[in-house]
């Protein structure tokens, strides 16, 4: 059952609209006509929740100042009484609301291990992709998610702290400023949000999860591969084994809890990247890349 | 088992004192929870449901297990975080005593168990607080973002130089010299409570101060402090600090006031109790009640004072909040200026202030960020 597009829009602006995302559940609340406009967009294929299923978060998108709600309206991610960030302009209220959903997960949600990379998976194996802001991780994540990879996460990769699996979490992937026209033209079936523009980060849009993809929120996948991608201009697309054992490093270091852990991340974190073959990737070209991905799925990298 | 005379808007505390069962409803836990994160309590409300062998929801479990996770990291760091300013101070032969959280850290008190520590808070002579900046400095401590004016208030007025905070690591140290401002209504001298400090055994040096001035001193931050986002945590700090020094030493209580009374600070010891007993029930020794009574302000001031505290005291979440509330919060605010300096000091320093945060140089909050 699908949220109406009605409805949505008059739960956020009173009681609440519970969003159920891979394993978390959330109640939010704005007044912003741009929150339910993307909600509607970009979950409408969620399933929707009765008021009284339990809630893990409680969040808000509400005006800033009181002085300020008629002129240069504001934005504020309110979460347990405070505010957590700094307010945005009303314009990028629903950025905002994503970037807080993140936030509550990331700063809460210690039974996971949560590293900041992209997760998919094909037939429950995962590719893990760490990398900083920048190398196309997120353009990557949005092509492979339409072309036979699974989506589980476009930024946060939950580890389960008890048995390594990964869940899926679900939620729109985020796309920045040139990506956002790449991935329109390399999947014109998507379903997209609206493009907020002069973010912190530039230009902001998401891409919906396919719904196929949203009926298998149940499945956890296990790590397979972990893959470093670059998108670099003109460049030949290269995939290149690197060693296992900086990865182990390399997760902790992009891990958001892997601190709160103690010696159970550290080991949970050697059993993962034991599992997976580690890659250096260099691409400038999504087919070619897709097509480097789908030999790696098939055992044949190189190939 | 609601007391009757207990407020939903303290809830938290009565909760985690054992006098109220959680709520039944999902929404209830969920506000519960909430309200503990905001007042940094929620390891706390962890350890407490536990011990009460309450069955929790499972939405709930796991934010609390989260937040266990959290405190045992901050605790374990704490500690060695110690070891560091220990060896900075040592290597220069400064002595120092430990004060608040990490004093109940080292010398393993119940209060540390599951407390969200810190700033770390240091007490040294006055005559070594030149010394123990420089070895601190020496440490990786520096003074990072004080304004010039804030330099010169903090080094005249205060009984603390401006927080030092470490280059790499972040945190954060308060240098005392004394446990009120000089100015202050309340003269204390830091020299008497540095005399009666004691080592911590197996600590390698580590000291604290003795039980009677380690209680007064928690009591009195915590009533002349302005601000008021760890009130209930303090107080439940005394709570534990109380009930486990009564355990250990039948005297401790006469010793208690015995001390207030030297040290000039039956006030905030009366503050301190009264509210206590307001949240928690029965602490006092009924033999000394006249003696306690002998402390409390004269009447229109108490009413007013224990209408401000009780606002204070609460967690500042907005299930907690009542009408008048800003109005109490400003007015502590303005108390504990009031009570840190005479006026012809504070009435500039109060519109300094606010000019500045009017409009500020800078912002400390956090950008969003994916």
């Amino acid at each position: 059952m699908a949220v109406s597009a009605t409805s949505a829009a008059q739960s956020l602006r009173s009681g609440g609209l519970l969003l159920q995302t891979g394993p978390f559940t959330f109640r939010i609340r704005s007044p912003h006509a741009g929150v339910a406009r993307n909600f509607n967009l970009l979950y409408a294929n969620h399933a929707s929740l009765a008021q009284s299923a339990p809630v893990d978060f409680d969040v808000q998108i509400s005006d800033g100042a009181a002085w300020r709600r008629y002129w240069r309206r504001q934005a504020c991610f309110v979460f347990d009484g405070r505010a957590v960030f700094e307010p945005l302009p009303a314009a990028h209220a629903f950025a905002l609301l994503e970037w807080a959903m993140n936030w509550c997960i990331s700063t809460h949600a210690h039974q996971y291990l949560i590293v900041h990379a992209a997760v998919l998976s094909r037939d429950d194996r995962a590719l893990i992709l760490p990398a900083p802001p920048g190398s196309g991780k997120s353009t990557l994540c949005a092509a492979l998610t339409h072309s036979g990879w699974r989506l589980l996460s476009d930024e946060l990769t939950l580890i389960d702290m008890r048995d390594g699996r990964i869940w899926p979490l679900c939620r729109p992937v985020s796309l920045k400023n040139a990506s956002i026209q790449v991935v329109r033209q390399f999947a014109p079936q998507a379903v997209f949000g609206e493009v907020t523009r002069d973010t912190a980060k530039g230009d902001v849009m998401h891409m919906a999860v396919p719904v196929e993809h949203l009926r298998q929120v149940q499945q956890p996948a296990l790590a397979r591969w972990i893959v470093y991608p670059r998108y670099q201009a003109g460049a030949d697309t290269c995939l290149q084994p690197r060693p296992r054992a900086g990865a182990v490093v390399d997760l902790a270091r992009n891990a958001f809890n892997f601190h709160f852990q103690g010696d159970a991340g550290f080991e949970m974190l050697c059993d993962v990247v034991e599992g997976c073959d580690c890659f250096d990737f260099r691409y400038s070209r999504l087919p070619e890349a897709i097509a480097a991905f789908d030999a790696l799925a098939n055992d044949t990298p190189g190939a | 088992m609601q007391p009757r005379d207990m407020r939903p808007a303290d809830l938290l505390a009565a909760v985690l004192t054992g006098r109220a069962s959680p709520p039944a409803s999902d929404d209830g836990w969920l506000a519960l929870l909430s309200q503990a994160r905001r007042a940094n309590l929620a390891a706390r409300l962890a350890q407490q449901l536990h011990a009460s062998g309450i069955t929790v929801p499972p939405q709930t479990r796991w934010q609390l297990d989260g937040a266990v996770k959290a405190q045992r990291h901050l605790a374990r760091l704490m500690a060695l975080e110690l070891r560091r300013v220990a060896q900075a101070l040592r290597s220069d032969g400064v002595g120092f005593v430990l004060l608040k959280g990490t004093a109940y850290l080292a010398a393993g008190l119940p209060a540390a168990s599951a407390r969200q520590f810190g700033d770390i808070d240091l007490l040294v002579r006055q005559a070594d607080l030149a010394a123990a900046e420089a070895a601190l400095m020496g440490g990786g401590w520096v003074n990072l973002d004080a304004s010039p004016y804030d330099q010169r208030y903090y080094r005249e007025w205060m009984h603390e130089i401006p927080p030092l905070t470490h280059i790499s690591r972040g945190s954060v140290i308060d240098l005392h010299h004394t446990i009120v401002p000089p100015t202050s209504v309340f003269r204390v001298d830091g020299a008497d409570l540095l005399a009666h400090a004691l080592p911590v055994a197996d600590s390698q040096g580590l000291q604290v101060l003795q039980p009677t001035d380690m209680v007064l001193h928690s009591m009195v931050h915590l009533f002349t402090d302005g601000e008021f986002d760890n009130g209930l945590r303090d107080l439940l700090d005394l709570w534990d600090l109380l009930r486990h020094f009564n355990q250990h030493d039948a005297g401790f209580w006469d010793a208690l006031l015995a001390r207030a009374q030297v040290l000039g600070l039956g006030r905030p010891l009366h503050h301190a109790l009264h509210h206590l007993e307001r949240l928690a029930g029965p602490t006092v020794p009924d033999r000394l009640r006249p003696q306690l009574q002998l402390l409390q302000p004269p009447l229109p001031a108490r009413w007013l004072m224990q209408w401000l505290l009780r606002v204070g005291l609460r967690p500042q979440h907005p299930a907690c909040r009542q009408p008048g509330d800003g109005l109490a919060r400003w007015l502590l605010y303005v108390r504990s200026h009031w009570l840190r300096m005479p006026l012809r000091l504070l009435l500039p320093h109060l519109l300094r202030k606010a000019w500045v945060q009017r409009f500020p140089v800078k912002d400390g909050k956090e950008q969003a960020a994916a």
